[in-house]
């Protein structure tokens, strides 16, 4: 990724859970979740819908708290998170550059203008900048959603399902910028449920079921044996 | 400058989505105006009834707008999970609900700029020699408004049956900012008209109550 934060480029930020816990009332989303990604991974999520997935991931955006359990960054940089959730994250009612100008702005970004600029043009929305995003498609909200998540530079990237509403172009662009981050060393933790060109970057797969993980290709040693299991077990949806 | 500094910069953004839509402002208006109508043609009230039960229902009515328009100030937040995004910058909770607050003041404000001479005119009242006091009530028991309401829109927007929840929750909490800005417009309504002090007191000492209490525990009424 060309566009960081203050910096020219992201560093790493690596992420401990240790026993972590998250109870609905009296439902439990997660179980004793014990996992240590160290900065630079690429970590695939997978598990059917309502094993833990999006729960972590919100976890590990500090949007929720764990009923138990601990959570540490490797650093506590407070633009170093970037999440591409299953919402957009996007104001219908502001343009597309409007969207990026306000958190460029938030977030303090030096020569906040060329970075949204640079941005749009790099999600292929350069010229449709001046454009309500009420009005774009959902294949056009995602990739300004992911745009807005890169656009500080995140060091740690969390990514829900961000295939969704892509066409094959859009897929592509999604690969291919991932691929980059992770060359930068960025951090990036994907869930997933159905088979993507994203998977071409990870570096590690871990599967969750009912909260708990289930199966890790760091204490494995396949990545394509968790990877084939998860997409093609029963529990798939 | 930490908190000053965003809030500036999701007030600006706050004015721009309203503007562009105008959805809270057309509400509010519509709704206060039809009240007074209504009032004023169902009591025909003499200009010594007005004087009396007049800041009362004008008050009542910027109560009951204000609970309608100050529901979507987090609700719409919601729709696409925005709150999050902003809850993820690095910057001072505080400041979102700081936004809110100003957004919802100045919106309110603006609604009443153009409804005081409504009422005026259907209450056959003369507001003109008492507007700067006027004014100055209509501030101080507008900002109890967008700050209770605002952080009660907050809390309420976490919960089901949200739209009942708000005004069961924000009307009594409202009482006593309703009593001291209804009886300082009545005092301003006399003849001779005089600025009651003791209530305006009461007004500005809720206004600063409330802001302290929102300032010290903004950040948890973000969490989910």
């Amino acid at each position: 990724m060309t566009t960081g934060a203050k910096q020219s480029s992201p560093v790493g930020i690596g992420v401990s859970f240790q026993q972590v816990e998250k109870r609905y009332g009296m439902r439990f989303a997660l179980r004793g979740v014990s996992l240590r990604i160290a900065a630079g991974e690429s970590v695939g999520l997978l598990g059917a819908n309502g094993s833990g997935k999006s729960t972590l991931m919100k976890i590990a955006a500090r949007l929720i708290h764990p009923s138990a359990g601990k959570v540490e960054f490797s650093s506590s940089n407070g633009s170093g998170v970037g999440l591409v959730a299953h919402s957009t994250l996007l104001y219908d009612d502001l343009t597309a550059e409007e969207n990026l100008m306000l958190f460029a702005r938030l977030y303090d970004l030096d020569c906040p203008g060329e970075r949204v600029a640079q941005a749009l043009q790099s999600a292929g929305l350069a010229g449709r900048n001046a454009d309500l995003v009420r009005g774009f498609s959902r294949g056009m909200r995602q990739r300004l959603t992911i745009a807005r998540a890169l656009l500080p530079g995140p060091g740690l990237l969390l990514l829900d399902e961000p295939a969704t509403g892509l066409d094959a172009a859009g897929q592509h662009w999604l690969g291919d910028t991932l691929a980059r981050l992770r060359s930068q060393g960025c951090t990036l933790i994907m869930s997933t449920h159905g088979r993507s060109e994203t998977h071409a970057i990870l570096t590690r797969a871990v599967r969750l079921d009912a909260g708990r993980v289930v199966a890790d290709s760091a204490a494995t040693g396949n990545l394509q044996d968790v990877l084939a299991a998860a997409l093609s077990g029963p529990e798939e949806v | 400058m930490a908190l000053l500094r965003p809030t500036t910069i999701l007030l600006k953004k706050e004015l721009r989505s309203e503007f562009r839509t105008r959805e809270l402002l057309t509400t509010t208006w519509v709704f206060v105006v039809t009240v007074l109508v209504l009032f004023s043609f169902t009591f025909e009230p003499t200009q010594v009834e007005s004087r009396r039960f007049g800041p009362g229902l004008l008050w009542l009515a910027l109560l009951f707008a204000g609970s309608l328009m100050l529901h979507p100030s987090f609700a719409r937040e919601q729709v696409n999970d925005t709150l999050a995004a902003l809850r993820m910058a690095p910057i001072d909770p505080v400041a979102i609900i700081a936004s809110k607050i100003l957004a919802n003041l100045c919106f309110l404000l603006v609604a009443e700029v153009f409804l005081l001479p409504i009422f005026a005119a259907l209450y056959n009242l003369s507001l003109l020699p008492i507007l700067p006091q006027l004014l100055l009530v209509m501030l101080l028991g507008t900002l109890a408004l967008a700050t209770v309401g605002t952080v009660f829109s907050a809390i309420s927007s976490h919960a089901r049956m949200r739209e009942l929840l708000l005004p069961l929750l924000l009307l009594p909490l409202l009482a006593p900012a309703l009593i001291a800005s209804t009886e300082a417009t009545r005092g301003l309504l006399e003849d001779p008209p005089g600025l009651p002090l003791e209530w305006t007191g009461v007004l500005l000492s809720f206004d600063i109550v409330f802001l302290t209490v929102t300032w010290l525990f903004g950040e948890y009424l973000l969490e989910e």
